[in-house]
């Protein structure tokens, strides 16, 4: 068979299995890929991750397409004859440059199209003590919440309310919250999952993620940077409320908690913790 | 006259035991390790409110007496002979230990022939690897049930770090070591390496490392993982000294190795063999070797400062003190991402050195492959903030380094370009080697994509720090480094030794292998998507099911490796069938030698004279002029 | 013997060498697990006595860390056991019997109770909610259910404190005891959150990250 026929047949194998799997990995798989529709950034992820799965289908495809029928159509039948070579082919420029073209093109626009999705709200990304891409949603100055990572909990100030200092997170819907993310000892990572929200918690250091609530929900906060025996460990449930349960139940940690509020020190953006001295 | 018979009677066991080899080596890096604990014992840690020296505890001690046991066992091997020698005025020589009489012997102490010193990287390096392949089945034991223990999170973190040093440390030289020293050479027309005592230099420390890291379990462990990350390594027991001497080793062994080759690639060609005639194998060493040179220093200098750290007190990770612990992800991800093209760039150049061979075609797009690999070279200086997406960095950054690490995969897609080229139209034979290559060409394709998906930050977000993370590195550099690893031995062992290799039980270890790799880290994306961070102990019992299965299949990995070891002692000790000296009909230089190849290598340098591809039936010229009509 | 006799006898003295070489390495890391110890039973409330020195027993792997025992009401019987079998959905009642100087909390949020029944403990008789967060020795706490108590330790300047472990209740020490309630089947983790660990950066390394110690397991069965 001559090479055209070859190239021809190759195509239309890739087009049409690329018409049927592309469709349903953009509507079918990528809707239900993690970290779900629960918030604006996290949203955003998802419709990002339906691109790059949308694009990646084609490519993987057109490899596999094309490995699997060389493999086959080209395979020496023959084994125990004399070993025949195939045609001296050393290269062709067109290709190469169609190639190049093409591949540069695509990874182009991943960086601009990821850039701009990153830029718009921050995905929920820590940005460090100088955030740069805050949510555009926000209207009113956005709630602020510190997490506070330790060897092997996460606690959480809140410098609107006191800075009264609680064990567990909840945070109203239809807001935006500001974590200021810092540690008290060695590096950790606070992830809340469902919110889409990972922000590394670096001691001495402040790190900014930004999320925009939606509906009441509930998330998963785990550690996500290896900081000891008890990472594994180091995993709580949070909870997106409506305002009004918000209010009550910060009250009731206000009131809870006011004899240890009186010994905190001063709401800081980071902390260097005294005492560090012995054990006895 | 009669001849005079001459006996030459070998001398007894015991009396060949003493000298310069491995067994003295052993005693004396013992000996070394009491002296050095002695001295460090001897050294006042005066007490601040930081450090304060328990009894059983000394750093110093632990770090001086790996230094000291390291000198003494390389002391032991014969190391310090040749330049205690030269500074009492003997002339320099050249070979030591290379003659092919002294049978098994030379493989236990300083060799410098080049193929020796290949063999015993290729023995070392498998004796490490099943150590961390045992651990990895340890790991996957631990994480068959989230609320039942099998290890206590102490040793499973232990383990989990044991896992990734060994295999990261080793691996990378994994290629390089066994067969860049047993190739290079010989595709280059050379008989030796540039330094060749340095050559077999590396392959000791490398050991000595390997051996320094086992230590640790007997000190505690270490918590932090291979990436060592402080200040939590800060705060180890005398375990993580082992990981900060492994590292430091590894270190100084990769440079020179990096180095070694360098020189010797560059200087040693014969004749010919220009820089468009290297084999591909070779510019892929090339482009390796300058990343262990330029990057591994980095690494011994970031683990000198954590020994610093842990010893004389500086504070340079700790920021109580002044320190930043920004400063260690960044200095170790400076080497650590070169690291992993360390290990990506040679499965790329075994890949292509294999396929023409295969499709007896020559290598299509030979130019564009080498930019492929000197483009992912360059580039991967410039890319290791990607681990430090949501770490709090400079948000300014991001969006560059997004860029520079979706940039790197165009150069690595010329590679696949040239494997697709090669296949084309190729008359293919499917062997094990082949096989091998296509299994990488399948798993590298869903690495390489998993790459792109992490290095977009907005999707790293998620799976940073997550199994997705741990999914797309074991399916680059396990379905990428070792598949090739496998394809190569399958390939060189035959010529390296002389003896076939069962072919069945090759491919029944192909087919384990790629199937059971595929099942165990196909999963571990869904997990990372789902939620489950790494290097834990427990996880949300919803994910037990994909963990169960993740597991069984990783027992399965294991089972295909005791095929390819049972392949390896049935076919190499016990039928040792005689291999041809070319048994793939391949026209690559080191096939033209005979089986064994003699410790000289060539018998008259070889003079280049042909592309080196020199396959396939070239199409036939067309005639300049139409022949004129009618006989003349 | 022939060449093929001396090679499989060759390999299979190397199968066994390893096999038994495999076994050791993997004996080395089930071999440091601590055991484990069941609170003893009393009517409806199941009672748990513990206690916490500055030092570990002389003849422990490590005679210079602090730990956390297993001791009986009247403080002997000590047992370095910290992985505590308590029944699911019931009230348990903690006594700590606290040898230990202080050391102070790296986050003094920490020095209030919660999670015990009625958000208090009894330090020495005396019903509290927090204490100095500057006197605190050690803190008993289980994240997974909310449970953190502070554990004040014995002044600088007392008088007979005790050593190594084991430690007779006529040495310095606290008393503290304090109420909670189990929840339902299953595993969960206990530790310390004050930077005891003499000698380590934060305080946080050696014992306080050491399953055995500072740190344990929670059995509810």
């Amino acid at each position: 068979m001559d090479e055209v026929n070859h190239f021809r047949r190759v195509l239309v194998i890739w087009l049409v299995a690329s018409i049927i799997a592309t469709p349903l990995v953009i509507f079918v798989l990528a809707p239900i890929v993690p970290p779900g529709n629960g918030t604006v950034e996290s949203a955003g992820q998802v419709t990002d991750n339906t691109v790059l799965f949308g694009l990646s289908t084609p490519i993987a495809l057109a490899v596999i397409v094309w490995f699997l029928y060389a493999v086959i159509v080209f395979r020496e039948r023959d084994t125990s004859g004399a070993v025949l070579d195939g045609p001296a082919l050393r290269g062709d420029a067109r290709i190469q440059m169609w190639w190049v073209v093409i591949t540069t093109g695509i990874v182009l626009f991943l960086a601009g199209y990821g850039s701009i999705r990153l830029l718009s709200d921050g995905s929920g990304g820590g940005q460090g003590p100088n955030p740069i891409a805050t949510p555009s949603q926000a209207k009113d100055p956005p709630l602020q919440v510190q997490v506070i990572a330790q060897q092997w909990q996460f606690t959480y100030r809140w410098p609107g309310y006191g800075g009264v200092e609680t064990q567990h997170l909840e945070i109203p819907a239809d807001t935006t919250v500001e974590f200021n993310v810092t540690s008290l000892d060695v590096i950790h990572s606070f992830w809340a999952y469902q919110l889409g929200v990972k922000a590394d918690a670096n001691p001495g250091e402040n790190n900014i993620a930004y999320v925009t609530t939606k509906q009441p929900l509930k998330f998963d906060i785990h550690c996500a940077e290896l900081c000891g025996v008890w990472h594994g460990y180091m995993f709580d449930t949070g909870y997106v409320v409506t305002k009004a349960q918000f209010a009550a139940w910060i009250a009731a940690q206000r009131a809870q908690f006011a004899p240890a509020t009186k010994s905190l020190p001063p709401y800081s953006k980071s902390y260097f913790p005294d005492p560090q001295r012995l054990g006895g | 006259m009669s001849a005079i018979a001459v006996t030459t009677e070998k001398p007894p066991v015991w009396r060949r035991l003493i000298g310069f080899n491995l067994l003295t080596a052993i005693v004396l890096g013992v000996v070394g390790y009491l002296i050095g604990y002695w001295i460090g014992g001897r050294i006042n840690t005066p007490s601040t409110s930081f450090f304060s020296s328990d009894a059983g505890e000394n750093d110093i001690s632990v770090l001086l007496g790996y230094g000291f046991g390291v000198f003494g066992f390389l002391i032991g091997l014969g190391f310090a002979n040749y330049p205690i020698r030269r500074m009492l005025g003997h002339p320099p020589t050249l070979a030591e230990h290379e003659s092919a009489d002294e049978g098994i012997g030379r493989y236990f102490r300083l060799c410098t022939d080049h193929k020796v010193v290949a063999m015993q990287y290729m023995v070392g390096i498998g004796f490490f690897f099943a150590i961390g392949g045992l651990n990895a089945m340890l790991i996957r034991s631990e994480l068959l049930q989230p609320n039942t223990h099998v290890f206590g999170p102490n040793q499973y973190l232990t383990l989990v770090g044991l896992h990734g040093s060994m295999m990261m440390g080793m691996m990378t030289s994994s290629i390089l070591g066994p067969f860049a020293n047993w190739l290079v050479p010989l595709m280059i027309g050379s008989r030796r390496m540039a330094f060749p005592r340095i050559e077999a230099f590396t392959f000791w420390v490398l050991m000595a490392a390997g051996v320094v890291l086992l230590t640790t379990i007997f000190l505690g462990g270490f918590q932090t993982g291979w990436t060592g990350y402080e200040p939590l390594g800060a705060q180890g027991t005398v375990g993580y000294d082992a990981y900060l001497g492994f590292f430091a080793l590894v270190g100084v062994s990769m440079t020179l190795l990096g180095f070694n080759l360098l020189a010797t690639i560059i200087t040693m060609r014969a004749p010919g063999m220009t820089w468009t005639r290297l084999p591909i194998f070779v510019w892929g060493v090339l482009s390796t070797a300058i990343l262990m040179l330029l990057a591994s220093p980095m690494l011994a200098a970031a683990l000198f400062m954590g020994m610093f750290d842990r010893t004389v007190q500086t504070g340079f990770y700790v920021p109580s003190v002044g320190g930043s612990s920004f400063l260690w992800q960044n200095l170790f991800w400076v080497f650590g991402h070169p690291e992993v093209y360390i290990v990506a760039l040679p499965g790329f150049a075994i890949a292509l050195e294999l396929l023409p061979v295969f499709c007896r075609k020559p290598l299509w797009g030979y130019r564009i492959a080498v930019a492929g690999m000197l483009g992912v070279t360059l580039l991967s200086f410039f890319v290791w903030q990607h681990h430090l997406f949501v770490s709090g960095i400079n948000a300014d950054l991001r969006p560059f380094y997004m860029l520079s690490t979706e940039l790197i995969s165009i150069p690595t897609g010329f590679i696949f370009l040239c494997a697709m080229g090669t296949l084309w139209r190729g008359r293919i034979r499917l062997t094990v080697p082949m096989l091998f290559v296509l299994g990488w060409a399948f798993n590298f394709l869903f690495g390489g994509i998993s790459g792109v998906f992490l290095s977009d930050a907005p999707s790293d977000v998620t799976t940073h720090g997550s199994f997705f993370s741990m999914a797309h590195f074991h399916y680059t550099i396990m379905g990428g480094l070792v598949f090739t690893f496998f394809a190569g031995i399958y390939y060189w062992i035959p010529k390296m030794t002389g003896y076939k290799l069962s072919e069945t039980l090759g491919k029944i270890h192909f087919w384990t292998l790629f199937i059971a790799f595929n099942a165990t880290f196909g999963p571990l994306f869904a997990l990372g998507f789902m939620g489950m961070p790494r290097r834990v102990v427990t996880y949300p019992t919803n994910l037990q099911p994909l963990n169960d299965w993740v597991s069984i299949w990783a027992y399965c990995i294991g089972l295909s490796m005791l095929v390819f070891l049972y392949n390896v002692v049935s076919s190499l000790i016990f039928k040792r069938e005689p291999e041809v000296a070319n048994a793939w009909n391949s026209k690559s230089p080191e096939f033209q030698l005979p089986t064994p190849v003699p410790v000289h290598d060539f018998d008259r340098i070889p003079v280049f004279d042909a592309d080196p591809y020199p396959y396939g039936v070239e199409p036939a010229p067309v005639p300049a002029v139409a022949p004129a009509g009618g006989a003349a | 013997m022939s060449a093929y006799g001396r090679r499989l006898l060759g390999v299979t003295l190397a199968t066994a060498i390893v096999c038994v070489a495999v076994g050791l390495y993997i004996g080395l890391y089930l071999a440091n697990v601590p055991g484990s110890v069941a609170a003893t039973r009393v009517g409806p409330v199941t009672n748990l006595y513990l206690g916490t020195v500055p030092a570990a027993a002389t003849n422990d792997p490590h005679p210079t860390w602090v730990s956390y025992y297993v001791v009986s009401p009247t403080s002997t019987n000590w047992q370095h056991k910290t992985t505590f079998e308590l029944p699911a959905h019931s009230l348990i009642h903690v006594t700590v019997y606290q040898f230990d100087g202080q050391s102070g909390l790296r986050n003094p949020f920490i020095s209030q109770a919660t999670g015990t029944v009625g958000g208090t403990f009894q330090l020495n008789g005396k019903t509290m909610r927090t204490i100095d967060p500057d006197a605190a020795s050690h803190v008993f706490a289980i994240p997974q259910i909310g449970l953190s108590v502070p554990l004040e330790g014995v002044a600088d300047n007392a008088p007979n404190q005790c050593g190594n472990a084991p430690c007779p209740l006529s040495m310095a020490h606290d008393t503290i005891s304090f109420t909670f309630r189990t929840p339902g089947k299953g595993l969960y983790r206990w530790q310390c959150f004050v930077p005891c660990a003499a000698g380590y950066i934060f305080g946080f390394g050696g014992p306080m990250q050491t399953v055995g110690y500072m740190d344990g397991f929670i059995k509810v069965v």
